[in-house]
């Protein structure tokens, strides 16, 4: 092997780490926000890559039908468990956030997609389409059980990942989608050719992060998701509303999980169900990590992006496996380190 | 005899009659063979995840680890397939343990998604070894066979597997009410307690989780001889999801609960996959999007599953035969020799110093009250004693031997019995099943013996002495109830009663009197001076003034952390330093 696939497979597997830092650090925050181990996170991968590749198409998306779906969904579920205190204000404001929104939505949508806009709005709309389903989500399914254990949140998470991968599949379809890149300019580095598109890629995520530093060190929502994480009980008893956190945590999760879809699907084929197996690797980083840090978490993923590109080299049948055993000797290093065995919640 | 007892029996007879019925189609035995086998690996999960904690989405690779054993063997070997079930068995076992070791000691969603990541990985490797057969797996697997009597026809086959499934869930109910399944169900919530009463934790956690593959390797055993096929997509990560999902709709702590939850999830989702194509026109996986639905909405209904809703669940009443044998008493020291030095005890919590170079010692037969304000360490103290916290420096000598470095379990083997500030009863679990926790240590049953009922003997003692010591405290009438169903203040004296159990030489009491009534507290001031009498020492943390002057025969007097005074009752109360920390200086 020589000293430029050694290159190649370093920059692949930073590409494929940026992705899953970004995957890992909003399971991470939805984690410590709501104690959800959110599985779904894969399919707002696969959406966000679908929909953009739909736009790029000049075709309407299915997901939009799915958005309004879902915010119907919202709907009802948030009128069904607020019955009792609701007042007409409340009511206007719910049926905006959750009727209205996605209206929009399609109507800009239908006017837009014929006309080929190009990237960065179709980026944005399919951000705009896929983003507000998470929160969505939230009130369907998540706010109800907010007092549940965290196992039967998981179940729950389970559950919300079979039912969007079945939609998945109506709305968009078992073939598979590719969309055009941000930028078809390369960068040139001795032996090495670096796409622009992964520049892209490395350059949001990092931006990204350093966003979502300054949310959360410097403005007032970032810091109530913050003590919402430590302390759920000593934030709601400074009037921090636990639910608003969590809806502020799924959206940042979706429009994460969608901005990740959409920078990979120039680079490979995404089908209604790869989404899944992506989430898993940023799931492995994000417990390598501990599911708690945030540096830790992005750090691992870059890890495990190019522990995948080596494997994929040396083994590529057996890419998974090493990928997913890599967490073994992790767990085994935290499990003598001892500790975290005590009586769960 | 009751039904609890007798159920194998008609459903025995109903193994073999059932697939018989004139007019079955044949459809419906196949369905319920499908369902039998993953009976079965819910039932495992029973165990694990419902009665243990432990989620593991996980199970389909141990169903896969003892189906592909059995097709290895049976095709590549030559072997007949009633030899491979041990070996089936075995490897799964082995298998578990290893990845156990690994991965059970961490906590609990960490664990649930730690077993996400090693199924997929072992998904990817039998789908690429040639061992497994890749993709394609390994065909022609010889059917079951009673010389040349093959058991192909589904009927024939549904009374090997429910046969299989009425011994799963009967070694699974017999595990469960043994000495290895109570130290399994104190791991919902309880394990502090449990290890302060000699329950190793760790193989508690364990025996659940290779219980669990065991039964999942049986299942895959079967199936294997069954579909006379393996490959590796029923052993995948998503298949492990739905034995999950079966378990936890089915209500997960229940072992009926598991059966209905397979029969349940087997059936809706045939009928499903049938009707919604029909219903929709078109195909896809509509059962998947019904199916999550379904899920999410249960859970929000009932996280408990639905079997709670069908049968409240009763604890299982215990009468322990008066005729049992008697557990042989510990020798007691003899009346004041010492048996316990603490010197210079520290314990600091960053910055906080909790305890600060703290000395006292105990005689036998003595009972010593330790007070002090709020927040003076005494609590600390008794965790430092038992095990369960270390101390920053220091020495703890009982009866002649150093207890630091030692753990909680060590502790309560060497006769030091504990209750606690706050109560740590198993919520599940009835008044009499906690206290026997407390003789945990004096029985020596493991589960092989719990599984085929030979621990009776054993049991009846240990049932025995639970009963006895809740009549010495008065609560027999109870015995039946659920733990948490009494008022906190006699959840308290059960667990006098717990520790009672370990017939200890040392018992530490950390506020007992609270929430007691009067008349029960001159009631426990005389059990304690009863227990004095029968050689046993005692120390009492109490802030009931009263109760301490009227049972001690010594205080230590705690502040900040160090001593503050040490005497009898009447010497301390007028001790001016006490005074001070108590009610303030004069100035």
């Amino acid at each position: 092997m020589d000293p430029t696939i050694v290159l190649i497979l370093v920059q692949d597997g930073i590409v494929n780490g940026a992705i899953y830092a970004l995957l890992a650090l909003s399971l991470v925050l939805v984690f410590a926000v709501t104690r959800v181990v959110f599985i779904p996170q894969g399919e707002f991968v696969a959406s966000g890559a679908m929909t953009y590749a739909a736009l790029d198409a000049g075709q309407m998306p299915g997901s939009v039908w799915l958005l309004c779906g879902l915010g119907a969904a919202a709907c009802l579920a948030s009128l069904w468990s607020q019955r009792s205190t609701l007042r007409a204000r409340g009511v206007a404001r719910l049926l905006a956030a959750t009727l209205g929104l996605p209206v929009v939505v399609l109507l800009v949508t239908r006017q837009v997609a014929p006309l080929h806009p190009g990237v960065l709005i179709e980026a944005l709309l399919a951000l705009l389409i896929v983003t507000p389903m998470a929160p969505y989500l939230y009130r369907v399914a998540f706010r109800p059980l907010s007092h549940a254990s965290v196992l039967v949140l998981l179940v729950a998470a389970v559950g919300v990942h079979l039912a969007l991968g079945g939609l998945g599949l109506v709305f968009f379809g078992a073939e598979g989608s590719r969309a055009t890149g941000f930028s078809d300019a390369s960068l040139s580095i001795g032996p090495l050719t670096v796409p622009g598109q992964s520049l892209w890629i490395v350059g949001l995520t990092l931006g990204l992060m350093i966003a979502l530093y300054g949310f959360f060190e410097y403005t007032l929502y970032g810091k109530a998701l913050r003590a919402t994480a430590v302390n759920r009980m000593g934030a709601r008893l400074v009037g921090i509303g636990t639910a608003q956190s969590g809806e502020i945590a799924f959206t940042l999760a979706g429009a994460i999980g969608a901005l990740s879809g959409i920078l990979i699907v120039p680079l490979t084929t995404i089908y209604y169900d790869t989404g899944f197996i992506i989430g898993l690797k940023g799931f492995t980083a994000a417990i390598i990590g501990g599911l708690v840090s945030y540096p830790a978490a992005a750090l691992a993923a870059l890890t495990v992006g190019v522990l995948e590109s080596f494997s994929s080299f040396w083994a590529s049948a057996f890419k998974e496996v090493i990928v997913f055993t890599a967490i073994i000797p992790v767990l085994l290093w935290r499990s003598l380190r001892g500790g975290a065995s005590e009586d769960e919640q | 005899m009751s039904w609890r007892i007798l159920w194998p029996l008609p459903a025995l007879l109903l193994c073999f009659l059932l697939p018989w019925l004139p007019g079955l189609p044949p459809f419906w035995v196949t369905l319920a063979n499908y369902i039998g086998i993953a009976a079965i690996v819910a039932i495992g999960l029973v165990v694990l995840t419902g009665v243990g904690g432990m989620t593991s989405f996980g199970q389909a690779s141990f169903v896969g680890f003892g189906a592909y054993t059995t097709a290895i063997l049976t095709v590549q070997a030559g072997m007949s397939p009633w030899l491979t079930l041990p070996a089936a068995l075995a490897v799964s076992a082995v298998a578990a343990l290893a990845i156990g070791a690994i991965t059970l000691r961490l906590s609990g969603h960490y664990l649930a998604v730690g077993t996400i990541a090693w199924s997929v990985s072992l998904y990817y490797t039998f789908a690429n070894l040639d061992l497994f057969g890749r993709n394609d797996g390994i065909s022609a697997i010889p059917p079951l066979s009673f010389g040349s009597f093959r058991l192909i026809d589904g009927r024939l086959y549904f009374t090997v597997i429910w046969i299989g499934v009425v011994l799963a869930a009967l070694a699974t109910g017999n595990l469960l009410d043994s000495r290895a399944g109570r130290a399994i169900r104190t791991l919902h919530g309880g394990t502090l307690a449990a290890a302060s009463f000699g329950v190793n934790t760790p193989r508690a956690r364990m025996l659940a989780f290779v219980y669990a593959a065991v039964l999942a390797a049986f299942a895959g055993w079967l199936y294997a001889h069954m579909q006379r096929s393996v490959n590796p997509t029923p052993f995948g990560l998503n298949a492990g999801i739905d034995y999950l999902l079966m378990a936890v709709v089915g209500g997960a702590a229940h072992i009926p609960g598991a059966l209905l939850g397979a029969g349940l999830f087997t059936v809706v989702n045939d009928v499903l996959q049938d009707v919604l194509p029909k219903l929709i026109g078109t195909q896809g996986n509509f059962e998947t999007i019904v199916f999550g639905a379904i899920l999410v909405l249960a859970l929000q209904a009932s996280p408990q599953g639905i079997w709670p809703h069908i049968a409240h669940a009763r604890p299982r009443p215990h009468r322990a035969p008066p005729d049992a044998a008697r557990l042989p008493p510990r020798a007691m020291p003899p009346h004041g020799v010492p048996i316990l030095a603490v010197h210079g005890l520290c314990r600091s919590f960053g910055g906080l110093i909790a305890v600060n170079d703290l000395d006292f010692s105990l005689a036998a037969g003595e009972i010593v009250g330790l007070i002090g304000p709020n927040g003076a360490g005494k609590s600390t103290t008794f965790n430092l004693l038992t095990g369960v916290d270390r101390p920053s420096a220091g020495a703890v000598e009982f009866l002649g031997r150093s207890l630091i470095g030692l753990g909680a379990p060590a502790i309560a083997r060497l006769g030091i019995a504990r209750t606690f500030q706050h109560v740590k009863l198993v919520a599940s679990m009835s008044v009499i099943e906690n206290v026997v926790i407390g003789a945990h240590l004096r029985g020596r049953a493991g589960p092989v013996q719990g599984v085929l009922r030979l621990d009776r003997a054993e049991e009846a003692r240990l049932y025995a002495e639970a009963a006895r010591q809740l009549a010495r405290v008065g609560l027999a009438p109870y015995a039946d109830r659920l733990a948490t169903s009494l008022p906190l203040g006699q959840q308290r004296v059960v667990e006098i009663a717990r520790a009672l159990c370990l017939d200890p030489v040392l018992f530490l009491l950390d506020e007992p009197a609270a929430g007691l009534r009067h008349s029960e507290k001159a009631e426990l001031a005389a059990l304690l001076r009863r227990l004095q009498g029968e050689g046993m020492t005692i120390l009492l943390v109490e802030h009931d003034m009263e109760f301490v002057m009227n049972v001690t025969d010594r205080l230590v007097v705690m502040d900040f952390g160090t001593k503050l005074a040490e005497g009898t009752p009447d010497c301390v109360r007028c001790d001016p330093a006490v005074i001070e920390a108590y009610l303030g200086s004069v100035v």
